[in-house]
């Protein structure tokens, strides 16, 4: 589980590049939890009754829907293996090594710790309430000179301008339907005498855009049919149009 | 104010980030430390005598002009300038222990924090707040994290020595025992032995 770096309303959130992150605001980490049950239960953290805790642990991850964070399960996980060790006979007393004490020591370590965020979380606090000198961060571009010109100025280029400015060139544009049926009609009376026949052959030399067009289409067309197959050797090379030797058989 | 005050208070409200003292001591070379220092007091009076509503404060290794904390709602409900938005909790527990024990990996910070920081360290470090002072000498050399000067300032601190002491706070606790610690701890514990 990870933790956002700005404290905001926290809920649950989908983190850009990572995975589902699930925030706990009651809780950083499972350390935390911890140290609120011992203060909760008011037990002395020298001498954790560790089954008790164990047990008020797991119930509370529960409850708040931790036990699926990696982090909670094993420090459950780790309560579990103290208690068990603690059920273990003890033998000599004088070389008893208290199964709880790495656990105490990282109690004590974190509320240390939580001592010296107080101490962050007021001191910044103070200086959140005081602005520097806005910070600007880049160099804003030097502000143009202003202009100096006369009116006369001013009017003989708005002149210069529109004089540049010539009649507008228009365009008449003629719609042209493509003849499709018409391309068709030809290639197959082509293909009718001749078995196989280049792209350049039925395209005559400067033929209009439409009627490359129409003689394109055309002859997809009859591909998709089935009724003659087109190969390009190599690219932008000339385009072989065959009759489908499959189709005529059938 | 005398000359070298205004000069250093021209200086401080030209910049935005906080002036170290060295820094302000090139604005006027034939000014000694002493005089500096004077100058930086008059202004510092002359803000507070007189009632100004700015204030000169020594911030991270430096000297900045704030403006009073009393003036904050009322320039913040004018949206002219916010205040930035609070760090939390797990951020600030994050910085508490590279503040102590920098250089430090990730991978200590996760073993006091009892999670993972992966994700945190790359958001303090892209805020600037802490910065890669190295790497450490084990095993997959992992990068080692320290504050930096904007730390000091987002925290109002004129140095580091300014947190409390390891051993000022309610439980002190002894630095995390390593293989050379450990050494010394039972060298010593022979030597009161022998006493």
């Amino acid at each position: 589980m990870s933790a956002s770096l700005i404290d905001a309303p926290l809920s649950s959130r989908v983190d850009t590049n990572d995975a589902f992150v699930v925030d706990v605001p009651a809780f950083s980490g499972p350390l935390d939890l911890l140290l609120s049950l011992i203060r909760e239960e008011q037990l002395d953290i020298y001498d954790i009754p560790i089954a008790r805790i164990c047990e008020q642990f797991v119930l509370r991850i529960r409850t708040l829907g931790l036990n699926e964070a990696a982090e909670y399960l094993e420090m459950a996980a780790r309560l579990l293996r103290i208690k068990a060790q603690m059920l273990l006979p003890r033998g000599d007393v004088e070389t008893w090594d208290d199964p709880r004490a790495e656990l105490v020591r990282r109690l004590l370590e974190y509320q240390q710790m939580r001592e010296v965020v107080d101490v962050l979380e007021r001191r910044g606090e103070e200086r959140r309430n005081q602005f520097a000198r806005a910070y600007l961060p880049q160099q804003p571009a030097p502000p143009q000179a202003p202009l100096a010109l006369s009116l006369s100025e001013l009017l003989s280029a708005v002149d210069r301008v529109l004089r540049t400015v010539s009649q507008p060139n228009m365009h008449e544009v003629i719609p042209r339907t493509l003849d499709i049926p018409g391309a068709i009609l030809t290639i197959r009376s082509v293909l009718a005498l001749r078995a196989r026949i280049m792209w350049t052959e039925i395209v005559e030399k400067g033929a209009e855009p439409w009627q490359i067009l129409s003689t394109l289409l055309g002859l997809l067309e009859l591909a998709k049919l089935g009724e003659l197959r087109v190969a390009q050797p190599k690219p932008f090379g000339n385009v072989e149009i065959s009759r489908d030797v499959a189709s005529e058989a059938a | 104010m005398t000359s070298l005050a205004k000069l250093l208070e021209a200086a401080l409200f030209a910049s935005a980030r906080p002036i170290a003292t060295d820094e302000l001591a090139s604005l006027d070379p034939d000014a000694s430390g002493a005089e500096l220092q004077s100058a930086l007091d008059e202004i510092r009076e002359h803000y507070d005598v007189e009632g100004h509503g700015v204030e000169l404060v020594e911030i991270a290794g430096g000297w900045q002009i704030l403006t009073r904390a009393e003036y904050t709602e009322a320039i913040e409900r004018a949206q002219l300038a916010a205040r930035p938005a609070r760090l939390s909790g797990a951020a600030l527990e994050t910085l508490a222990i590279i503040a102590y024990r920098q250089p430090i990996s990730r991978a200590e910070i996760e073993e006091i924090r009892g999670v993972t920081v992966g994700s945190l360290l790359k958001s303090l470090h892209e805020r600037g707040l802490i910065d890669v002072v190295g790497r450490a000498e084990g095993l997959g050399r992992p990068l080692l994290y320290g504050t930096t000067p904007l730390f000091l300032e987002h925290f109002a601190l004129r140095h580091l020595e300014e947190l409390p002491r390891a051993d000022e706070l309610a439980i002190a606790l002894r630095a995390p025992l390593r293989e050379t610690d450990t050494a010394a701890v039972v060298a010593t514990a022979d030597a009161g032995g022998n006493e």
